[in-house]
């Protein structure tokens, strides 16, 4: 069960990085690139395998407004679905 | 027409391998060393790929690791941000030689397996292989890296299909590809003596599906139909010169692996033409772009987004003509071409690539 105290971090072979020809951050893996959206992206860039989904939440929520716990909860649920973020 | 920078680059960077598979893809004439790219030319290549939009760098061959400039080639494409994936068969994959490719950027390894058993195994690749490749895994496993296991399927391992699938979980692969032989350049001329019959194909199904249920989460499993028995073609990549492109050991560009099957296409060079030029404007990434170039029955298919009209290479190879409909398709005239090969009786004897 995933819930606001759950750790997220980018799942092994997975790289967050940033493509200059396409100036956009992209997911690297196996076999794969996606182009994660501007929101996806702020989520995982702070997935360190440390934070927690509140830690997270409140680190967003220092630098945009109206960040949702539960919001943040559904990316990262959506992008464990994807096999990007894994759960410790 | 509106075409899109690639994601991907396969570097084969050298034919010579190690292994003598029988349905190997490569081309029956292979790129002799003397004759093949120089370091300087593979950085080069690397470089003008990533600033063309390539994030992925699949080194493969042949065997990559016969190349004493690896480390080099894998420091550069992983300095540039790409993500590097080794595609090999394990055989001079020690782990002293896998930490120095991980310690220069290496992402991920693919590692071929022709069969469960030892004896099995070693009888399809024509050489000593099946332990070294077990070490090979435990070298991948140990170093934390993604590993997957990559295996083709035909009428000789078709059996072993369940072991296979064990050894996998045995290895710990992360990912496990289970395609059925493609029909391109060596493998063609082996074709009678690999095309799995009907049985064997009926028998895979449940397993793979069990497997990939069971496996789910821990696993991912990939099953590449054997499309000669289907009654739609693959799929064209994702079209052609539309993600993907590959460069041969010579320098040779090709729109895909197999392309330099098809010999009425004008092939380019990195030797005398940039890579930037040969994607955008070559004629050979150009001759199949987008729907143009269909004829009926894919020109008014309701297909013909998803599959593209089928493999060009395999359209070339069994009618001559590489924009007809791909002859795997049930709606394509010259089904029959299949359906003969398909009825045509087995062939015992393999032989091996040389």
């Amino acid at each position: 069960m995933i819930t606001a105290e759950s750790v997220p971090q980018l799942r092994r072979g997975v790289r967050l990085t940033f493509d200059h020809v396409r100036e956009t951050p992209v997911l690297l893996f196996p076999e794969g690139v996606l182009v994660p959206n501007a929101t996806a992206a702020a989520v995982l860039e702070l997935c360190d395998g440390a934070r927690s989904v509140t830690e997270i939440t409140t680190a967003l929520a220092q630098r945009y407004s109206g960040v949702v716990a539960q919001d943040v909860l559904s990316v990262l649920a959506r992008l464990g679905e994807r096999r990007v973020v894994a759960w410790t | 027409m509106d075409v899109s920078p690639p994601l991907g680059l396969l570097a084969e960077l050298t034919h010579r391998c190690p292994l003598h598979c029988p349905y190997c893809s490569n081309p029956v004439e292979l790129t002799t060393r003397d004759a093949e790219l120089s370091t300087a030319d593979w950085v080069s290549v690397l470089s003008q790929a990533r600033e063309l939009g390539v994030l992925q760098v699949h080194l493969s061959g042949g065997e990559p690791l016969a190349r004493p400039d690896l480390p080099e080639l894998v420091a550069h494409a992983s300095a540039l941000g790409c993500y590097v994936n080794l595609v090999t068969s394990g055989l001079g994959l020690t782990a002293d030689r896998l930490a120095g490719l991980v310690e220069l950027g290496l992402a991920h390894v693919q590692l071929s397996a022709q069969g469960a058993t030892r004896e099995r195994a070693d009888l399809l690749a024509g050489a000593k292989a099946h332990d070294r490749k077990l070490a090979a895994a435990a070298a991948v496993k140990a170093s934390g890296l993604p590993l997957s296991l990559n295996v083709v399927l035909h009428r000789r391992n078709h059996d072993q299909l369940a072991g296979i699938i064990e050894l996998a979980e045995r290895m710990g692969a992360d990912r496990l590809e289970l395609a059925n032989t493609q029909y391109y350049g060596w493998a063609l001329r082996n074709r009678d003596a690999l095309m799995p019959t009907p049985a064997q194909l009926a028998a895979a199904e449940p397993v793979v599906r069990a497997a990939v249920a069971r496996l789910r989460g821990t696993m991912e499993i990939v099953y590449v139909v054997a499309d000669y028995h289907e009654p739609y073609p693959k799929p064209c990549m994702y079209g052609w010169g539309a993600r993907q492109l590959t460069v041969a050991p010579d320098g040779t560009v090709l729109p895909c692996p197999a392309a330099s099957a098809i010999s009425t296409l004008q092939l380019s060079s990195v030797r005398d033409t940039p890579l930037a030029e040969i994607w955008y404007r070559s004629s050979s990434f150009n001759a199949y772009r987008g729907e143009d170039w269909m004829a009926e029955p894919c020109r008014t298919c309701d297909r013909r987004g998803l599959d593209f009209g089928g493999c060009r290479c395999q359209a070339f190879l069994l009618t001559g003509d590489a924009a007809a409909t791909d002859p795997v398709c049930s709606r394509s005239p010259q089904r029959p071409v299949v359906d003969l090969v398909l009825a045509r009786p087995p062939v015992a004897g393999l032989v091996m690539r040389r």
